[in-house]
């Protein structure tokens, strides 16, 4: 397929995760913030701080403030990473390649994009956040669940699938990064009643209460820590995103498992195999800021060597870079 | 709603005839609408506009930074063409398209009409889009322009006239199909009843034509259509059309000429192609060719063309015969080249390089409408009647400075339909552009696209001035009404 829609495929993708994530940490912390005590300081700045985007927020914005901090986050067209302007890039990734997409998954974006750009317009929206966010999740489950069931799931739907993962492993990763380093310090509440709340509010922000739940039972740190970062099962959990990412990249490569032919393979068949055998211990040792650090460093690189090998318009002749050193 | 406070106001009118009734084959589409309750109308007009918004059936607008797509306005009352009528005139407009194709090839080969001195050498190769480089081509059965949209319109005598050839990449052609789309779900009904002519296959005829020019004999030639990309204003049409033929849409990034041979860059590689709908200007196809600043232009293509490697549709150079002067031959080329009379008339039409003519319109330009033979959309042109005296001397003063540059034609009362306006209907102008496949045969769509001055009593139909559109229907005059 042509490299400039497989990008458009890949990007859209991850636009539309992006802008589900964004909704979904800032719903689950509305319901957090809602179950803590009175006078308990308002964490919102944090949010901010996930998407990695606080210097353009203090920018634009100095101090944080709910309203701040929710306008800049899902409707500031001024921050790339807000949900109107993922929507709207993910739109225009769409309507240039509408031709290769299906007309259902076309549509599903375009109203997607229309509906929330209509309530960013009128300033509607925050009257009834939960719903307006949980509206937000549910049109991305149906951009997937349509792009499932209406589009050959050949090479374009792979590079698809590739970047939505990507972008939901990193996303995992900033969530759970922000989160345990916000939660370390109030040991005032541990073991208390508030504790609980804020982890299970963590686990909310990746729609992974229930599923942990099910898996390890009782609230507890380190085990929300391996669920979130090394569960192979549970689809928001780093390891579950990379294992469909390495499978989807080995379809478009067609090289088999544990031998590379390009740098995009090379790097995330390394980060899958690290991720494979590591343990949660092993990653506590080594600190779980500096391992969720290294790893959205990782991930980064296989986003770029994916842009490399696949995605950028080279002049002709020059021939693609093989076996490069990281 | 109904149509009975309607008034036709002395215009020529698609719908009903002098005296109020409905013209042959309207008259079950009336009925209907009449029968209709007041408020449903008006709800199909609204979920039909909703329906376009959401398809995303839409139009770029130039200079808006924001990029602000907006729906080509649409009016749901179709416009009626009786199917004897369109008998003719597609056999009119296979006849002119077959002249203008010979004609094309000629001007670029042998240049037998100018030395007959039919049409004159210097207003031939002074067209602006008239190709030096594509002196000598030679492409297969000589045919260079694979898709036309011819712009017809209907006078008040009732005759239809043909007002512009479009030759190089006629647009609109994806309205026609999205607006059917759109009808049917509206007026299932009525379509049930009458049989009105289909154009959804239009698609596969392209597509059968395109992959008919490969120049390489496989089994199943790579076809491309080829757009300037997402902010043109047509990029919509480019990638339904894309998407309708099940082949890749591709910008000029996406294409590399290596050896010879026109490819494109895929996650694996680079991959021939062999068929090319352009959808864009000659100038900008290749910058060692034709403008060196093309940034959308992949270099080396024209020469991989000239060889035979790739086919091109339409052919860069058909331009010369898309100019308003050129136009004004068109009979007399007809008559040279097959022997026959045109079938549809043109607009009769005074070509200002002519001295007596270029007085009679100096004479006259209070009755006439002045058009620059290069522009197109409504720009550059006088409505006489509506003008100002100022605008006219203006005018006066470009003609005889540059008369080679004008051509004049009687104001035309154009035909009008009915439109529905917030609760009731009027009148408005309307054009018609047909589009025609040349390929191993000739295929006309039936109907076309019937675009609508929206503002009262203007003539002007273009999306760009404010025009919208309809859907167009062929129906066999005998269309039973329902027992």
């Amino acid at each position: 397929m042509l490299s400039r829609v497989a990008d458009s495929i890949y990007w859209m993708n991850r636009y539309i995760e992006r802008a589900e994530n964004v909704a979904r940490f800032i719903d689950a912390n509305f319901h957090m913030i809602l179950d803590l005590p009175v006078g308990a300081a308002e964490q919102w700045l944090p949010l901010v701080n996930t998407t990695g985007d606080h210097e353009l927020f203090d920018e634009l914005y100095g101090k944080a403030s709910r309203d701040n901090v929710i306008q800049f986050l899902t409707f500031d067209r001024n921050n790339p990473n807000s949900i109107l302007s993922c929507l709207r890039s993910a739109r225009e990734n769409a309507r240039s390649v509408r031709e290769y997409i299906s007309s259902e998954m076309w549509q599903q974006v375009n109203t997607f994009y229309l509906t929330v750009n209509e309530a960013a317009q009128q300033g509607l929206g925050m009257d009834l956040p939960h719903q307006f966010f949980v509206d937000i999740m549910t049109a991305s489950h149906l951009f997937v669940g349509v792009t499932e069931s209406t589009m050959s799931h050949g090479e374009g739907w792979h590079f698809g699938r590739l970047g939505r993962m990507l972008e939901r492993a990193d996303k995992t990763s900033r969530i759970l990064d922000v989160k345990y380093f916000v939660l370390l310090p109030s040991v005032d509440y541990v073991g208390s009643p508030f504790d609980n709340i804020l982890w299970a509010a963590l686990l909310r922000s990746a729609s992974a209460f229930e599923m942990y739940r099910k898996r390890h039972g009782r609230i507890d740190p380190e085990k929300i820590v391996d669920f979130l970062v090394l569960d192979q099962k549970f689809p928001r959990a780093i390891h579950s995103c990379l294992i469909a990412a390495e499978i989807s990249m080995r379809n478009i490569t067609g090289t088999p498992r544990g031998s590379f032919s390009n740098r995009a393979d090379q790097a995330l068949g390394k980060l899958l195999a690290d991720m494979d055998y590591i343990t949660i211990e092993e990653i506590l040792s080594q600190g779980l800021h500096e391992y969720l650090d290294a790893t959205q460093t990782r991930i980064n690189n296989v986003g770029n060597a994916i842009f490399e090998t696949f995605f950028a318009l080279r002049p002709v002749g020059e021939p693609v870079r093989t076996k490069e050193a990281e | 709603m109904k149509f009975d406070g309607y008034q036709t106001e002395n215009f020529f009118d698609e719908m009903f005839d002098d005296k109020g009734r409905p013209r042959p084959g309207a008259d079950l589409v009336v009925e209907r609408i009449n029968s209709l309750p007041a408020e449903e109308l008006m709800r199909r007009q609204r979920a039909a506009e909703r329906a376009l918004l959401h398809l995303g059936i839409t139009f770029s607008v130039y200079g808006d930074e924001s990029g602000t797509e907006r729906i080509f306005p649409f009016d749901i009352i179709p416009r009626i063409v009786q199917g004897d009528e369109w008998t003719i005139m597609e056999q009119g407009l296979k006849q002119r398209v077959h002249a203008l194709n010979l004609f094309i090839n000629d001007v670029y080969n042998e240049q037998k009409i100018i030395k007959d001195n039919v049409v004159p050498a210097d207003l031939v190769f002074s067209a602006a889009g008239y190709r030096k480089p594509c002196i000598g081509l030679k492409p297969p059965r000589g045919i260079w322009c694979h898709i036309t949209g011819t712009d017809l319109v209907r006078g008040s005598d009732g005759h239809y006239y043909v007002l512009e050839d479009n030759l190089r990449c006629p647009s609109g052609v994806s309205y026609v199909l999205e607006n059917r789309l759109v009808m049917k779900r509206t007026f299932p009904m009525v379509f049930e009843a009458c049989s009105v002519q289909p154009v959804t296959d239009y698609p596969s005829r392209l597509l059968d034509m395109l992959q008919g020019l490969a120049p390489r004999n496989v089994r199943d030639p790579v076809v491309a259509v080829w757009t300037p990309g997402i902010y043109n204003s047509a990029y919509f049409e480019h990638s339904f059309l894309a998407q309708q033929m099940g082949v890749q849409l591709v910008e000029g990034r996406d294409l590399v000429v290596n050896r010879g041979e026109v490819m494109l860059r895929t996650t694996k590689g680079l991959e021939r192609v062999d068929v090319i709908y352009r959808r864009i200007d000659d100038d900008f196809i290749d910058p060692k060719v034709f403008r060196p600043d093309s940034m959308l232009g992949v270099p080396g293509l024209m020469e991989a063309y000239q060889k035979g490697r790739v086919a091109l549709a339409n052919a860069p150079g058909t331009g010369v015969a898309d100019d308003k002067a050129i136009y004004a031959y068109v009979p007399e080329i007809i008559k040279y080249y097959l022997g026959e009379e045109a079938i549809i008339r043109n607009v009769p039409t005074y070509g200002c390089w002519r001295e007596e003519e270029l007085k009679y319109v100096l004479e006259n330009l209070d009755k006439l409408v002045v058009k620059a033979v290069n522009e197109s959309g409504g720009y550059g042109m006088l409505v006489g009647p509506h003008a100002s005296a100022a605008e006219r001397e203006e005018f006066a003063r470009r003609l005889k400075a540059n008369p080679r540059n004008y051509i004049a034609q009687p104001t035309l009362s154009l035909s009008r339909v009915p439109v529905l306006v917030d609760d009731h209907f009027e009148g408005r102008h309307v054009d018609l552009r047909p589009y025609i496949l040349y390929g191993e045969d000739t295929y006309v769509l039936p109907g076309g696209l019937t675009r609508v001055a929206l503002k009262k009593g203007s003539l002007v139909v273009n999306s760009s001035q404010g025009g919208g559109s309809k859907d167009t229907w062929v129906i066999n005059s005998s269309c039973p009404l329902q027992p």
